[in-house]
């Protein structure tokens, strides 16, 4: 198993390039990134919603 | 990387964005103490959650897509040219995260901690609006602000006319060194948008329509607040220089440290102006407010944001005259607009930032009048009406606009105010009120086994 794409730090080291593991899933990552933000504002958004609403009819109903 | 002094050059310039990052992150110290002291008892955790969340949601899409924007909009596009390529600042890039290449320009080790710069102004730039609509927005709603003023509004104008190749800098000679216009007035043009349709807090204004004050809850927070922003603020204007560059036009070599556009200034020069500017903001700021602490404190910002956009070229005597007129011009405007369109800033924000950064932008015309934008002799030079032409592209066609447009639509999905009752209890009292039963449930344990 090697998810890198090099095995030793000998040689040129320029012609490494990326260190991170699994080069070449950037895209995949972005897109996993982007996705997740924009689940993010969506799930917030409505939490917010209905702990709104229920923060609403509990003052409206004389709660402290 | 394979001779020792590219090498130094190199690594001293990612060590030297690396330094400015971690400086600047107090601004957000800064900005989320402030604001809670700003708030009131009731809106406390809200107000505090609210700005530190904008801090992950900008990062990650200034990531994805605002980087790119930098480099890819100077040209408008459709003004001067197309839509650049930039395939460094991609977020599929490899050179966007670690990498070991070698290119000439180092670009490799020095993408991540400019990033990192510009990053942090997009926070800064998101936080101005967040100080103005406390204690009754939305927190998911300004978060969605958030991300359009931090990573897509201010981007694209720091595209146009805070970048060596902008079309603001080419056509209108436009000059702003330390962001007078690129983060404060757009910034404070995007919360004076947002508020028209947010509206005044609840009990803001007499029913004749005389204006109230809602005092800071925490006078020591705010200013402690301050003193951050003011040491994060003098971390920014080192990142706004590059620091070692061949500015020599023709033969030979010259090296020094460079504004944003590739012109020559020094850390000297900055160091004067940052510090006068700062003590004239101060003094006008005491002298206008009678002495008012939170308007004194404020406008050490103001005064700073007023000179910065020619604080690369000013004699400190010219910055410090400078932030005096600018303080007193802000302070008149808040109160001005306070009264005549009862817009409620409830941090001053959009006055130390929009109408301090405008008229900055505005008074560079006058002072630098004549001077080159840009080390291409083809560019416009600093003018007057360049410089007008800029502050309403800042302020109004960026900042302003968008905020509205943006405001509108979530008012159209009902989730940019928070329920009336909801504002009228505090954001935090429901919460508190579970807390308080847990405690209580806890001491009531407690009290029954020590009697058991």
């Amino acid at each position: 198993m090697m998810t890198g794409s090099f095995t030793d730090w000998a040689g040129n080291i320029a012609e490494i390039g990326p260190i991170y593991p699994f080069v070449g899933t950037e895209w995949l990552l972005v897109l996993a990134g982007v996705v997740f933000w924009l689940a993010w504002h969506v799930t917030q958004l409505s939490r917010e919603s209905a702990q709104l609403r229920e923060e609403d009819e509990h003052h409206r109903s004389g709660g402290g | 990387m394979d001779d020792q002094l590219t090498a130094l050059v190199i690594i001293f310039t990612e060590f030297y964005y690396w330094l400015t990052v971690v400086i600047m992150f107090l601004i957000h110290v800064g900005f989320c103490m402030y604001e809670v002291g700003a708030s009131r008892r009731k809106n406390h955790v809200h107000t505090l959650m609210k700005n530190t969340m904008l801090i992950p949601l900008v990062t990650i899409t200034f990531f994805f897509f605002g980087w790119w924007i930098y480099f890819a909009f100077p040209n408008g596009p459709g003004i001067t040219g197309g839509i650049e390529a930039a395939p460094w600042a991609e977020p599929w890039s490899p050179i966007m995260g670690a990498h070991m290449g070698a290119g000439a320009d180092g670009w490799e080790r020095i993408n991540g901690v400019f990033w990192a710069a510009f990053l942090l102004f997009s926070w800064t730039a998101a936080s101005i609006v967040s100080g103005s609509v406390i204690e009754r927005i939305q927190s998911g709603a300004f978060w969605i602000l958030a991300v359009a003023i931090g990573s897509v509004f201010w981007i694209i104008d720091a595209a146009w006319g805070w970048h060596s190749a902008g079309w603001m800098v080419q056509l209108l000679g436009y000059h702003d060194a330390y962001a007078s216009g690129v983060i404060h007035g757009i910034a404070g043009g995007f919360a004076l948008g947002v508020l028209i349709v947010l509206g005044p807090r609840i009990g803001k204004f007499a029913p004749d329509g005389t204006p109230r004050d809602i005092h800071p809850r925490n006078p020591w927070l705010v200013t402690i607040g301050l003193f951050l922003i003011y040491t994060g603020f003098w971390g920014f204007y080192v990142a706004c220089n590059i620091p070692i560059w061949d500015i020599q036009a023709g033969d030979g070599e010259f090296f020094s440290a460079t504004n944003i556009y590739l012109g020559p200034t020094t850390l000297s020069a900055i160091t004067f102006n940052f510090l006068m500017s700062l003590s004239g903001g101060l003094l006008a700021g005491y002298w206008v407010s009678k002495g008012n602490a939170f308007w004194t404190y404020s406008s050490g910002l103001a005064g700073i944001i007023a000179a910065s956009a020619g604080n690369d070229l000013y004699h400190p005597i010219q910055a410090m005259f400078i932030a005096i007129i600018g303080v007193i011009f802000m302070y008149k405007m808040h109160y001005y607009m306070e009264r005549r369109f009862k817009i409620d800033d409830a941090v001053g924000a959009v006055a130390v930032h929009g109408y301090a950064g405008f008229f900055g932008v505005v008074v560079a015309g006058f002072m630098l009048w004549g001077y080159p934008s840009s080390p291409d002799t083809s560019f416009a030079t600093i003018n007057p009406i360049g410089q007008f032409i800029g502050a309403i592209i800042m302020f109004g066609v960026l900042g302003l606009i968008p905020g509205f447009i943006i405001a509108k639509i979530l008012n159209v999905f009902g989730i940019l105010r928070i329920p009336p009752s909801v504002e009228i209890a505090g954001l935090d009292t429901y919460v508190q009120a579970q807390i308080d039963a847990d405690e209580q449930a806890i001491m009531d344990a407690e009290a029954a086994a020590r009697s058991g």
